[in-house]
């Protein structure tokens, strides 16, 4: 689960930082090989929160697995949960209610604003800029608040059924979430302001961390990391899935490439955000909000894709015609966001890094899973058990 | 301590730690293979709507300067030795909080393969708080009962044997 793709010299000094780090909200193991202050080069170390949820999954049957899979990430829940409904309903041949669909987008959009608070909260912190973090998690606690009133919690919101929704709409929480975009656009127009004009900000962020546009599509980073390079990568236009075709979504980018453009980026997607549930309160189909799905679902395979709030999730489905998924593969925006930071980091500042790191919004709980990218002896995709033995005797010794 | 006086003295410089100590405990989060979902509660329970600390308490980065571990999320077994490592590093007394249903019992994640159970299987806790993921009031209220319990004798109860034996604690090569 090593990622050597800037080997730390032997004779460089190196320092290590996490898995438990101030800097990190989550566990994973950094080491910066540096010159002085300047970083030459950087390796990751991942897997701290490995569960073993693919693997889990085939243990469980479908509705089970829902729930299993909601928990991958605590802050993009609805997405997970989203994209296997998805593709469980396309194996087997059902589609749920546009009225299901619509309150799906809709919830997928409070999560969106919900996640983008966070990051921008967190990111200011790691630039020491504590005052933008309190504020932008105080309104935060709004959508936090009529999430909880749709939903009935306020995390983890198991709004999605396979085949529908559980929670319906009513005209009071429409007035509710209505009124709290108004003062959420009032306050996101603020941090606009902020993010863009605040000098002793801006100079943690202008120029730092710059991808350009080539690197980022060699990179293949998604979401709003590489929509921040001017890539023009969005899974709700380029694929609509949900109620997206009846809500269409404009697409944001920036083509500056450097922190300051994925602070703009995720700013102005709120936004975008906040148009797209007025228009989806504006004109929410009428209907049932679930179809009966069957207990066993087809045999097949099928793959899911939705913009979660990071970027592109990737959802692989296969059924053996029985009640539980024969395989669930996952792929999450962190993964192919967590190589930008690696490249980047050379050459500049140690005390950068945390702000790189945080720029991409890293999400660990997602993107901790078996991956073989490049095997040098030769094993082909195939592990068996003593494979995989041999590999862990031979990583820790 | 033979000398009274000496007992004196220690009995009020005990005293005195504890009132210190409940005053204003300094915590650190560990999150051992948590879905996130935990750990922005805790956070959330730092910024103004709740504001933890008003309660004195202080979330900090180096456990050498903490009182209390909150853990979050089942324990892996890749994040298992840093768990312990961590809580060896905080200086006596410590005291643990486990936050959510995979902290208590390893919740949805059990069952999976690289998942040990909750945190009790490898440190012991002093105090549980349940939810999926707990609300922040709920983490407030654990956190404000577990220093009463503190304030009324010293130590809280433990619910849990301290599973720690020394082949756990060996170090890792």
């Amino acid at each position: 689960m090593q990622v050597p793709i800037m080997p730390a010299k032997g004779e460089k000094f190196i320092i290590p930082i996490g898995p438990q780090h101030p800097a990190l909200k989550e566990p994973g193991h950094f080491e910066f090989s540096v010159d002085g202050e300047v970083v030459t080069g950087a390796s990751l170390r991942l897997g701290y929160v490995h569960r073993g949820i693919e693997k889990g999954t085939e243990g469980r049957n479908w509705v089970q697995t829902l729930y299993l899979l909601e928990r991958i990430c605590g802050i993009c829940s609805h997405v997970h949960a989203t994209a296997y409904c998805l593709g469980v309903e396309r194996l087997a041949g059902v589609e749920a209610p546009p009225r299901a669909q619509a309150i799906r987008s809709l919830v997928a959009e409070l999560e969106r604003i919900h996640s983008h608070l966070l990051w921008l909260g967190v990111a200011a912190h790691e630039a020491g800029f504590d005052m933008l973090f309190m504020h932008s998690w105080r309104d935060r606690e709004i959508v936090m608040n009529l999430l909880e009133g749709l939903t009935g919690n306020r995390v983890n919101y198991s709004a999605n059924v396979l085949g529908g929704v559980k929670c319906d709409i009513d005209a009071r929480q429409t007035d509710a979430i209505l009124a709290g975009l108004e003062h959420l656009e009032d306050r996101t127009r603020h941090y606009l302001t902020v993010v863009t004009s605040d000098v002793m900000f801006l100079r943690r962020t202008r120029g730092i961390g710059v991808m350009t546009k080539d690197v980022a599509e060699k990179l293949g980073v998604v979401g709003p990391t590489a929509r921040a390079s001017g890539v023009a990568r969005d899974v709700r236009l380029n694929a609509p899935y949900a109620a997206y075709d009846r809500y269409p979504v404009e697409l944001i980018t920036a083509t500056a490439g450097d922190l300051e453009a994925r602070f703009i980026v995720r700013v102005q997607e709120l936004f975008e955000t906040y148009r797209v549930i007025r228009a989806i309160l504006a004109d929410l189909p009428e209907g049932e909000l679930t179809v009966r799905m069957p207990r066993r679902i087809k045999e097949g395979e099928t793959i899911s894709r939705v913009e979660a709030p990071r970027g592109e999730l990737f959802y692989f489905i296969k059924s053996n015609g029985s009640d539980t998924a024969e395989r669930v593969k996952v792929r999450t925006p962190t993964l192919p966001n967590m190589a930008s930071v690696l490249t980047l980091a050379v050459g500049h500042q140690l005390a950068d890094m945390p702000m790189i790191l945080a720029g991409i919004d890293p999400c660990f709980s997602c993107n901790d899973r078996m991956i073989v990218v490049r095997d040098p002896a030769g094993r082909g995709a195939h592990w068996t058990w003593d494979d995989l033995r041999e590999y862990g005797i031979e990583y820790y010794r | 301590m033979n000398n009274p006086l000496e007992h004196t003295w220690q009995s009020v410089m005990d005293q005195l730690k504890t009132w210190a100590r409940i005053n204003s405990p300094w915590a650190i989060h560990f999150n051992s293979g948590s879905c996130n979902g935990c750990d922005i509660e805790i956070l959330a329970t730092l910024t103004p709507r709740y504001d933890m600390e008003r309660f004195g308490v202080k979330l900090q980065g180096s456990p050498r300067h903490a009182d209390i571990l909150i853990c979050t999320g089942p324990v892996t077994r890749q994040a298992r030795e840093r768990l312990i490592r961590i809580y060896e590093q905080m200086p006596e007394p410590k005291f643990v909080v486990a936050v959510g249903s995979c902290a208590l019992t390893g919740g949805a994640f059990q069952g999976c393969y690289n998942v040990m159970g909750g945190i009790d299987q490898v440190i012991p806790v002093d105090a549980y708080i349940p939810g999926c993921p707990p609300r922040p009031e709920a983490i407030i209220d654990g956190l404000v009962k577990l220093l009463g319990s503190l304030k009324a004798d010293g130590a809280p109860e433990r619910a849990s044997e301290p599973p720690l034996a020394a082949s756990v604690l060996e170090p890792s090569s």
